[in-house]
């Protein structure tokens, strides 16, 4: 999965499993402490928090819950902070409708993925019906 | 930042007209709409005419809690009372407009005093008003 990018110089720095409310919350404060600890920005730590959280929030909603790994490491040559949410989910139906502003099958504005993209550098995403989804979100330093 | 998860209550503070909260926690999700509700009673019982909600140690506000503040204050005109939201952060306010959240209805305002006073200015305009 995600070959162009994967690297085996990346180091895993943590990985934690989602599976109540109270995960989304754990979680996502675990990754500002992560963004903190390799000197990232305040508001580069802001934006790769919040948008983990909504990807969190998806897992939790559609998927029953996931796994998050979090890795760093050189992306195209600079330091990056590499964050892997994967679930078993049922897949995204319509990616491409998924991926724009404002489509939701759900109660919520459809801002989660489109706007998660928006505040990462690089935003992978690779889903299969009923096999599950895996999102990458790469920042850079 | 208060890290404890377990389930908590945010207090709402009544103060003249206004109601003024304090978020001092990260929020999971159904805390942020148990908030919503509370505010909302609160402000039918009180009969307040403003509220004021302090983020300013709020690190992050997804789209779950910015609806849930933009919805409050949908709710809260509704029942003739004014909401602003006080001292959030920099960071924050750039995230959510790249996240692609607007808050209509939404006012904000630099500190307390300053939101405090965006309430009193609208209370009088509305009295000049109803005169
Ligand atoms: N992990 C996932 N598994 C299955 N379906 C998903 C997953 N993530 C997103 N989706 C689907 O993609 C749609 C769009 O997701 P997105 O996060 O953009 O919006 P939303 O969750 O519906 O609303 P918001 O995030 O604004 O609350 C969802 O409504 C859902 O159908
Ligand atoms: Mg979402």
């Amino acid at each position: 999965m995600f070959e162009q990018t994967t690297d085996k110089n990346w180091s895993l720095l943590d990985k934690q499993v989602l599976e109540t409310e109270y995960d989304i919350v754990r979680i996502r404060q675990l990754i500002r402490s992560h963004a903190k600890g390799i000197q990232m920005g305040i508001v580069d730590q802001t934006r790769i928090t919040t948008a983990v959280s909504e990807l969190l929030r998806n897992m939790y909603n559609y998927a029953n819950g996931g796994e998050v790994q979090i890795e760093t490491g050189p992306v195209e040559g600079k330091m990056a902070l590499i964050i892997t949410c994967s679930d078993h989910g049922p897949g995204i139906e319509n990616l491409e409708m998924a991926m724009s502003d404002g489509y939701t099958t759900g109660m919520g504005l459809g801002y989660g993925l489109p706007g998660a993209k928006r505040l990462v550098d690089k935003f992978e995403i690779e889903t299969q019906k009923d096999k599950g989804t895996t999102v990458r979100l790469i920042k850079w330093r | 930042m208060n890290t404890d998860l377990q389930e908590k209550r945010i207090p709402i503070i009544k103060i003249r007209d206004f109601l003024i909260v304090s978020i001092q926690v990260d929020m999971h999700d159904r805390l942020a709409i148990k908030l919503q509700s509370q505010i909302l009673e609160e402000i039918a019982k009180t009969g307040a005419k403003g509220v004021l909600i302090d983020i300013s140690v709020l690190e992050m506000v997804d789209s779950f809690i910015g609806r849930m503040l933009s919805g409050m204050a949908t709710m809260a005109s509704i029942m003739d009372a004014a909401v602003v939201i006080v001292g959030m952060q920099p960071a924050v306010a750039i995230t959510l407009v790249e996240l692609g959240l607007d808050m209509p209805g939404v006012d904000t305002a630099l500190n307390m005093e300053k939101g405090m006073e965006m309430l009193e200015k609208r209370m009088r305009d509305q009295q000049v008003e109803d005169f």
